[in-house]
């Protein structure tokens, strides 16, 4: 007879693998099933990553961990077909342990952190795929994997945005193209001194730049570079539907995007070594699916538990959190030995406790207002253009901020309607 | 900065070719389709549109879903390759 596990994880990314972690150190039975090559061979991010999350499992984790830099600064740029306004952020905090952020790539990552897991007893199987759920009497009971069946008290679906596992155990339909966005990303190589001197950093220190405006074409969306050790990483989110429905690439946006002023010069040079696709459920407890049913849970992407606020937008943070959630969950279900929907219903309380579920319920109107096309026309163009009047010298007489405003407002947006987008950006935002 | 042509950024990418086709879409539907989101949205561009057929090719598949979520008409039977195949990344 097969070996029966206390339970398989489905996904060896940060959700399937923080979850086999706290779940081999508790002793208890662990299969990982991995359908890439190895951990993160099949996963792309934009490649920044914040939050404790990691750190409480693993203090230190960057000094072990393939971090390619600490996130030192923070840049957000507003742009305008040609011209950009940029917010240059650097705190103390960010350059000192306990750090706040890191520049991260998901196919050295998830490696690290799945032989973490396998550290603490758990079994990785790369290089498998899981097809089906077992049902039995109504409950799940295991998986199918090609002809082979494989029995577990629980399976914990860690499995994606595309989640097909979710679906299949009957928990989620169909994802809708309004709910998701598509992100694509160049993996650019420099001789590291010459990035550093670009993007003027120092040691370890790295850099997150994101980008509202004209690189989405004015579609939902945003840009973002973040600077790896000897490589960046460019990219842009950008809404589903929009590109469907406009008839855009987003490739061919990135082309555009590469070639902005204020972008093409720190481009020069550089050799792409990997370029990358991937879809982001966008829509948060609007798409949530049932989060567990008898024998089975549901965690990280393949849940949709992803915030965006416009200008943040994270995942990684969250899916570990919900795999922490849903071994604890099992933990207690397995002293019990109860692995009922009723049982594992603990694993929605702990996500209600702590700031999964309560960040996605304090943005859940977020995706809706971040549809408004404005945001990524009308404002990056209005407020560079305002900036561009109070920065000009043209030897005519000097106007005061109020009227350059309202120069820079006419045509583009009436003063009611910017009222009521900062109203509604209040209320979501 | 170059390479530009999607062609050429794919060429970069690591793939194991499966020989077994995994994405299968059912032409009389996509006959019908008007807007043919699955040659936008696919940000490898493994669809193209010819003479008013979709033409597919399966190699560059970055393995997204973009295209399964897209075409609300149903048309695409999206699977992932089979376990070893498909796209390998490097960086991630």
């Amino acid at each position: 007879m097969e070996q029966k596990f206390d339970a398989i994880i489905v996904g060896a990314g940060p959700a399937g693998c923080a979850c086999a972690y706290k779940l081999a150190k508790a002793g208890l039975s662990v299969l990982v099933v991995e359908r890439g090559k190895f951990p993160g061979a099949k996963n792309m991010w934009g490649g920044a990553f914040f939050g404790p999350t990691l750190g409480e499992i693993f203090p230190n984790f960057w000094s072990e961990a393939p971090v390619e830099r600490y996130i030192a600064r923070r840049k957000i740029s507003l742009l305008s077909k040609e011209d950009c306004l940029t917010i240059d952020f650097s705190s103390h905090k960010y350059s000192q342990a306990p750090y706040e952020g890191f520049v991260l790539l998901r196919a050295r990552f998830d490696q690290w952190f799945a032989n973490k897991a396998m550290e603490a007893g758990a079994l990785v199987a790369s290089g498998l795929q899981a097809d089906d759920v077992i049902k039995q009497d109504g409950r799940i009971t295991g998986i199918k994997a090609g002809n082979d069946q494989m029995p577990a008290d629980v399976v914990i679906a860690c499995d994606g945005v595309n989640s097909l596992l979710a679906q299949k155990a009957g928990l989620r339909g169909e994802l809708k193209p309004t709910e998701v966005k598509q992100g694509v990303k160049e993996v650019i190589q420099f001789p590291r001194k010459d990035l550093e001197q670009r993007f003027g950093l120092t040691g370890d220190a790295g850099m997150s730049w994101e980008f509202l405006g004209a690189c989405t074409g004015g579609l939902p969306g945003g840009g973002f570079i973040y600077t790896n050790k000897d490589s960046i990483s460019i990219g842009l989110v950008v809404q589903l539907n929009a590109l469907a429905e406009k008839q855009i690439r987003a490739n061919d946006l990135l082309e555009d995007f590469k070639k902005h002023p204020a972008i093409s010069n720190l481009l020069e040079g550089g050799k792409l070594v990997e370029y990358s696709g991937h879809l982001i459920p966008v829509s948060g407890v609007n798409m949530m699916p049932g989060l567990y049913t008898d024998g089975f849970l549901v965690a990280g992407d393949a849940a949709a538990f992803v915030v965006g606020t416009g200008l943040i937008l994270e995942g990684a943070n969250f899916a570990m959190a919900s795999g922490i959630a849903a071994a604890e969950a099992v933990i207690k279900a397995k002293e019990k030995n109860d692995f009922s929907a009723n049982s594992l219903a603990y694993y929605q309380q702990i996500l209600e406790s702590n700031f999964v579920l309560k960040d996605l319920k304090t943005f859940k109107k977020a995706p809706h207002f971040l549809e408004t096309q404005r945001i990524y026309t009308t404002y990056p163009e209005f407020v560079c253009d305002l900036f561009e009047k109070m920065f000009t010298t043209d030897g005519k007489p000097r106007k005061k901020l109020w009227p350059l405003l309202n120069e820079s407002m006419k045509g583009r947006v009436s003063l009611m309607q910017l009222a009521s987008d900062l109203w509604k950006a209040k209320e979501a935002i | 900065m170059s390479p530009t042509s999607i062609e050429d950024k794919l060429a970069v990418n690591k793939y194991d070719i499966d020989r077994e086709v995994h994405i299968k879409f059912n032409e009389s539907i996509c006959q019908t389709c008007e807007k043919h989101p699955c040659v936008y949205v696919c940000p490898a561009v493994c669809f193209k549109l010819a003479e008013g057929h979709i033409v597919f090719s399966y190699e560059g598949c970055l393995e997204c879903g973009s295209c399964r979520v897209a075409c609300t008409n149903k048309a695409i039977d999206w699977t992932i390759p089979r376990p070893g195949f498909g796209i390998c990344y490097e960086f991630g």
